[in-house]
């Protein structure tokens, strides 16, 4: 009989929920009653909204425990290892028997987050276990010529998964094409989207995944050297990374003739970002690479051509690279059979916002945007009306309700004004104000425009105004004509990918949610009752009992009142901070 | 950064680098480092400037001892991020970007952290902090406090 495991998921996000706390009591439970099993790390399995997790793997069976704490862990080890009797009302996922979470899991298919959350990232002996360097043995074993390998690719349909959806194969290619005595692959892990966080995690959760795919790329196109370009934001991913490039080098899966590839020698290095979205571009990254202002240039040459060193350079995003060793191994045919006529295989896609289950699922293309928020993300939080979600951050746009039919796949989405984009969703509910919304997405790209073309540095700034005021009340008749005007010269007159699509945000909240807008503009009224100078706070005279606690917070004397007599808002004082709001535990202030 | 200097001269691309080595030496970047940058690696002042300005991640000014980076990208803002920036610069007495008098904290708004699941997030050094309110975000900063001043 196998030992009994004990696995504590320790990704950012179970971290930031306290899982090394956990981590750290059910160690020192181990070591004072000396308890008989195996204590092991592994990282996000993606079920984020119930870190932290433990998963316990007994003779039988596996059972996955969320929302634990110090407490709980001491209560669940007790009966689960020392009476073999699991805690079954903290379950939440295992195949023996349902649970209330069983629908997060059963619509998914995994083959980018295939070993996340089931291996330490730490082990490269854990990676291989589960298949892992295969692909990459098979290449060797068989011979794999380059053209076969590009083939594979070209053939499993395989988009890149960073946003442009390019078809992977395609541009290794072109990659391919040019000769060069240099050239290089480069990983582009600068996740920079808001509500984005699916390569962060497969970083996190299985790195050697992406160094095998990015190692395949690299034979395949015949790169000399490899560059992770990732954000300095995550260390806990560039130091995994740094783990996994040590190892693999000491395996010889990178270095000088590769698995006795004689003419294959190809290694490494992680270059961190320094901040700038910008750099999602790939000119944009390069120059960064080259330690130059991340300013993207004009196409031609394109980096297939004239890259980094002004050598043939092929990028990839982290999703991407994750998914080639899967394909070499198990076949183009096989990957082909999941997703749409047009857009191949699996998605993984980050949950966030007004969402009950926040996290990271991995769905075949063509399920319903409906069934990704409603049966895995398990609806809106406290039921609210779900009115909208957000796909592919500053670059996409919002997704009515009434469309959340659409498909996920690359032209489907596209058909919306949104973008597939990495993969972010975030949800909204009748809480969340439109135009306040695409005010956020012009804010970020206003200031992380790179300033080189005028439209995009000075369109956007102008459309900011804009919206601005729109949301203090000061809107004119007339406005949404001149964001629309502007929209589109920005779009037609920007070089970079940043300033093409800024202005989506915009453009999809006023096609489908022209009256908040118009509520704005001429009703100086925001209905969502989230933008602040549109707000007016009023004390209910019935509920007030004259506690006088709102009168005392106020931090600009705008409320009077004698005590045990209702209170009442000077409007001209009111500087509409919400304090009151908070503060009052009648219920007795109207916010309208 | 004698060291620094010596790992990057004359490599290609180092420029980044260099600047990133000097910033976690300082806190910051003085001025009299991009000089000494200047001096031995033959990189342009003005180029090293044009470059520091460019990225978020590099300061010009000394911080506190702790950062705090409020995440505010969306998932985060549609959670109300903007109440935990809120109560942290009433905290603090500080805006957006400044530090405080005695020098520990400095409070800075940063685009995505990538905890989306754990919305509204800040970050303290390495620590990430989930799930917060204004207030519950205020009585970490005060517990950093009594610690450092033990």
């Amino acid at each position: 009989m196998e030992k009994t495991k004990v696995i504590v998921g320790l990704g950012s996000c179970g971290i930031a929920a306290g899982a090394a706390k956990v981590y750290n009591k059910i160690k020192a439970l181990q070591e004072a009653e000396n308890l008989d099993f195996e204590l092991k790390k592994t990282s996000c399995i993606g079920m984020c909204y119930r870190e932290p997790l433990v998963e316990i793997l007994d003779e039988s069976g596996s059972y996955l425990y969320g929302d634990l704490d110090e407490e709980k862990i001491i209560e669940v080890i007790d009966k689960h290892i020392g009476q073999h009797s699991p805690v079954k009302e903290y379950v939440v996922h295992t195949d023996l028997y349902e649970t209330v979470d069983t629908t997060f899991t059963k619509d998914q298919v995994k083959i980018a987050l295939r070993n996340c959350g089931y291996i330490d990232p730490e082990s490269i002996e854990e990676y291989e276990a589960r298949d892992g360097y295969r692909a990459l043995k098979k290449i060797a074993g068989q011979r794999m010529s380059r053209l076969d390998v590009i083939q594979s690719v070209l053939s499993s349909g395989l988009r890149g998964r960073g946003g442009g959806g390019f078809p992977t194969g395609l541009k290794w290619k072109f990659a391919n094409n040019n000769k060069a005595n240099e050239k290089y692959i480069i990983c582009n892990a600068d996740e920079g989207d808001p509500g984005a966080f699916m390569d962060r995690s497969l970083l996190e959760g299985d790195p050697h995944a992406v160094l095998e795919g990015m190692i395949i790329g690299a034979y395949a196109i015949e790169a000399t050297g490899g560059v992770i370009y990732c954000r300095a934001e995550y260390p806990l991913a560039i130091k995994r990374l740094n783990i996994a490039i040590e190892q693999a080098r000491k395996k010889g899966y990178l270095g000088k003739g590769i698995l006795g590839m004689d003419d294959f020698d190809f290694d490494i290095y992680i270059k961190e970002g320094a901040g700038a979205f910008v750099c999602g571009e790939e000119t944009a990254l390069i120059a960064s690479v080259e330690g130059q202002r991340g300013m993207p240039r004009k196409r031609p040459p394109f980096p297939a051509a004239s890259g980094l060193w002004k050598k043939p350079t092929n990028i990839n995003n982290v999703e991407t690279f994750a998914n080639i060793p899967w394909i070499i191994l198990n076949g183009a045919e096989e990957y082909a059979k999941y997703g749409t006529e047009k857009s191949k295989g699996t998605k993984v896609f980050a949950l966030a916002g007004k969402i009950k289950r926040s996290g990271l699922v991995e769905v075949p293309m063509g399920m319903s945007i409906r069934d990704v928020i409603f049966k895995l993300g398990g609806g809106i939080k406290n039921d609210k009306k779900f009115k909208a979600v957000q796909m592919g951050g500053p670059s996409g746009g919002c997704i009515p309700e009434y469309l959340a039919d659409t498909i996920v796949d690359y032209d489907s989405v596209n058909a919306t004004g949104a973008i597939m984009g990495s993969g972010g969703m975030v949800v909204m509910d009748e809480t969340t104000c439109m135009v306040d919304v695409a005010k956020f997405f012009l804010e970020f790209t206003q200031k992380e425009s790179c300033g080189k073309c005028t439209f995009c540095r000075v369109g956007t700034k102008r459309m900011l105004e804009i919206l601005q005021r729109i949301t203090e009340g000061k809107g004119e008749e007339g406005d949404l004509d001149k964001l629309e005007e502007l929209s589109y010269q920005i779009k037609d007159n920007s070089l970079c990918g940043l300033g093409q699509t800024a202005p989506n945000p915009v453009l999809t909240t006023i096609r489908y949610f022209r009256d908040e807008y118009e509520a704005h503009i001429r009703d100086k009224k925001c209905p969502a009752l989230v933008c602040t100078a549109l707000l007016t706070y009023t004390v209910d005279p019935d509920k007030c009992t004259g506690c006088t606690v709102c009168a005392k917070n106020c931090p600009v004397d705008a409320i009077e009142g004698d005590r045990k007599q209702p209170h009442f808002i000077k409007q001209d004082v009111c500087i509409k901070c919400g304090m009151c709001y908070s503060k009052c535990k009648f219920d007795a202030i109207i916010l309208s | 950064m004698d060291d620094l200097i010596a790992k990057y001269k004359g490599k290609k691309g180092n420029m980044i680098p260099l600047l990133q080595g000097t910033q976690s030496i300082y806190g910051y970047i003085p001025r009299e480092a991009f000089e000494k940058l200047a001096a031995e690696t033959g990189l342009e002042l003005s180029d090293m400037y044009g470059v520091a300005t460019f990225y978020a991640q590099f300061r010009l000014n000394p911080v506190g001892k702790h950062i705090i980076k409020v995440c505010h990208g969306t998932a985060c803002h549609v959670q109300n991020a903007k109440a935990v920036t809120d109560s942290l610069k009433e905290a603090l007495k500080v805006s957006d970007g400044e530090t405080t008098e005695d020098g520990l904290f400095t409070l800075e708004s940063v685009a995505c952290l990538g905890c989306c699941s754990l919305a509204p997030v800040m970050m303290i050094g390495e620590e990430t902090y989930g799930k917060l309110t204004g207030t519950e975000a205020v009585k970490i900063i005060k517990n950093i406090k009594i610690r450092e001043s033990n």
